[in-house]
């Protein structure tokens, strides 16, 4: 395979960029366009639930490279600019400025959207959090406010009520399941993040499904449980996960299912490849597709189809990898961990907040999860790895 | 070639260990980026660059 001649690519966040700094890095002499909808320059959104939604950090910290070093790209930027139709067989996007951009290969980068709440956007102090402005609309809100209810108990929810607590709001923390991230961390962990929670002052209002929103004058009120019972709020986040941000390739005849669906390789179609959270990738050691909405696999994914554009081609075969920050609890997890796994403490204690814990299923190792362990926690990674290649069987 | 970590940046991640383990280590108590070499000699070039790479905070600068 030749390389080829231009490179498109749309999104303009972790994972396009990315795409553009490794095929430079491997020497890449051709031409890159990046596509990008929003206005800011490529920033970066972990710290937007963290240090931007504390106050710590200013906004321009988040910022994934310098101007200079954007420029030493050598690639066209055409930013607030959002692509709204791809013609596959002649690999040309349309903007809704009226741009036609036509390139050799085409990489989809856009990400995902917050999922919202059935008309949630009629009524003020209702936020989610996707962006920079999202999260610096939500901090200005919550620095005039005294009751947030954070709708939604997965990571970001549970982020966002930590950070929440933090600046001495009064925090409700509600959601379905059992206790925080349960789906994603299992019984033993979510248990103890309820009680770290707790003890900082959260309130949990734990499988209680949300049926909808209160307000008066145009201003939210209050949540409204399936229960019935209303949980008053001056501030309300839906943190009710993501949708693929694919709206734009609706009549492009690409296979979307909860995301671009490709092969191994990330290729959609011919010459048409898709990155990072907006991804749904046949993962060879898993049998299955996958898609990951984490920072480590933008980094990754990119740099993989970078490879691949160049004619390395390779299945990409990640450990998946994320973390979340909660107060001063630091939470890393390699490899997966199915709701149903055999958990056993390896390293550490539970009760002193410090450990590691493996999760088997099925007769294998197949994730670990460390709490305020970090290097401990990568130094197991290893036993994820060699479980994963040596066995491929489905991980639920 | 230098290294320069920004240690308030760095999530404890360790993907920089494991790309390049005679430059970088983590401490033990936080897991956060230990310099092993900020002088890196250039057989390990590459090595060093691909951490910065796979860095998910960008906290790895290199001044070549
Ligand atoms: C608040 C928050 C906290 C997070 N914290 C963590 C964490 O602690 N650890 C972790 O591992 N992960 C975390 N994540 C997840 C991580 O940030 C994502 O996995 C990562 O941003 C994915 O990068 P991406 O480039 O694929 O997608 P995105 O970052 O979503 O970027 C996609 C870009 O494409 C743009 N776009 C969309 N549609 C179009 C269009 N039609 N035309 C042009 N451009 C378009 C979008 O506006 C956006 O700029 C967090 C995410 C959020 C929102």
């Amino acid at each position: 395979m030749t390389a080829p001649a231009h490179v498109l690519v749309v999104g303009a966040a972790a994972s396009g960029l990315t795409t553009v700094e490794a095929l430079r890095r491997k020497g890449y002499g051709g031409a890159i366009t990046v596509l990008g909808d929003e206005p800011h320059p490529p920033y970066d959104r972990p710290p937007l639930s963290k240090q931007v939604l504390s106050g710590t950090w200013e906004p321009a910290r988040t910022e994934l490279r310098t101007g200079e070093y954007l420029a030493g790209l050598q690639a066209e930027f055409h930013l607030g600019d959002p692509a709204t139709a791809l013609d596959v067989p002649t690999r040309t996007v349309r903007t809704q400025s009226g741009r036609e951009l036509r390139a050799d290969a085409v990489v989809i980068a856009t990400g995902v959207r917050a999922r919202t709440l059935p008309g949630q956007e009629l009524l003020a102090g209702v936020h989610v959090l996707r962006t920079l402005d999202d999260s610096l609309a939500l901090r200005a809100d919550l620095l005039a406010a005294t009751r947030l209810v954070v709708v939604g108990e997965g990571v970001l929810g549970c982020e966002i009520a930590a950070t929440a607590r933090t600046l001495g709001l009064d925090v409700t923390l509600a959601g379905p399941l059992a206790a925080p991230m349960a789906l994603q961390v299992g019984p033993l962990v979510s248990e103890a993040l309820a009680a770290l929670h707790t003890e900082r002052g959260v309130r949990l209002r734990m499988g209680a499904g949300v049926a909808g929103l209160t307000g008066a004058g145009g201003r939210v009120t209050g949540v409204r449980l399936a229960t019935g019972e209303v949980l008053p709020a001056d501030v309300v986040v839906v943190a009710i996960g993501a949708v693929p941000a694919t709206d734009w390739l609706a009549d492009s005849g690409l296979e979307l299912d909860n995301g671009v669906v490709c092969d191994a390789r990330c290729r959609a179609a011919a010459g048409i490849y898709a990155v990072g959270d907006v991804a749904r990738w046949h993962h060879e050691h898993l049998g299955r597709l996958l898609r990951l909405e984490n920072r480590t696999n933008a980094t990754e994914q990119a740099m993989a189809v970078a490879a691949t554009l160049l004619g390395e081609e390779q299945a990409y075969l990640p450990v998946p990898y994320f973390w979340t920050d909660q107060y001063d609890a630091k939470l890393q997890v390699h490899g997966f961990l199915p709701v149903d796994s055999q958990v056993d403490v390896v390293e550490g204690d539970v009760t002193a907040r410090r450990f590691v814990a493996r999760y088997h299923h099925g007769g294998r190792v197949t994730g670990v999860l460390g709490w305020n362990m970090p290097k401990q926690t990568r130094l197991r990674r290893q036993e994820v790895v060699d479980a994963l290649r040596s066995t491929p069987a489905p991980i639920p | 070639m230098k290294v320069v970590v920004d240690e308030e940046k760095c999530v404890a991640a360790g993907q920089c260990v494991a790309a390049a383990m005679d430059v970088f280590d983590q401490r033990e108590e936080d897991g956060i980026v230990v310099v092993l070499d900020e002088h890196p000699p250039p057989e390990l070039a590459d090595e060093v660059r691909n951490a910065a790479a796979v860095c998910p905070a960008l906290a790895i600068r290199i001044e070549e």
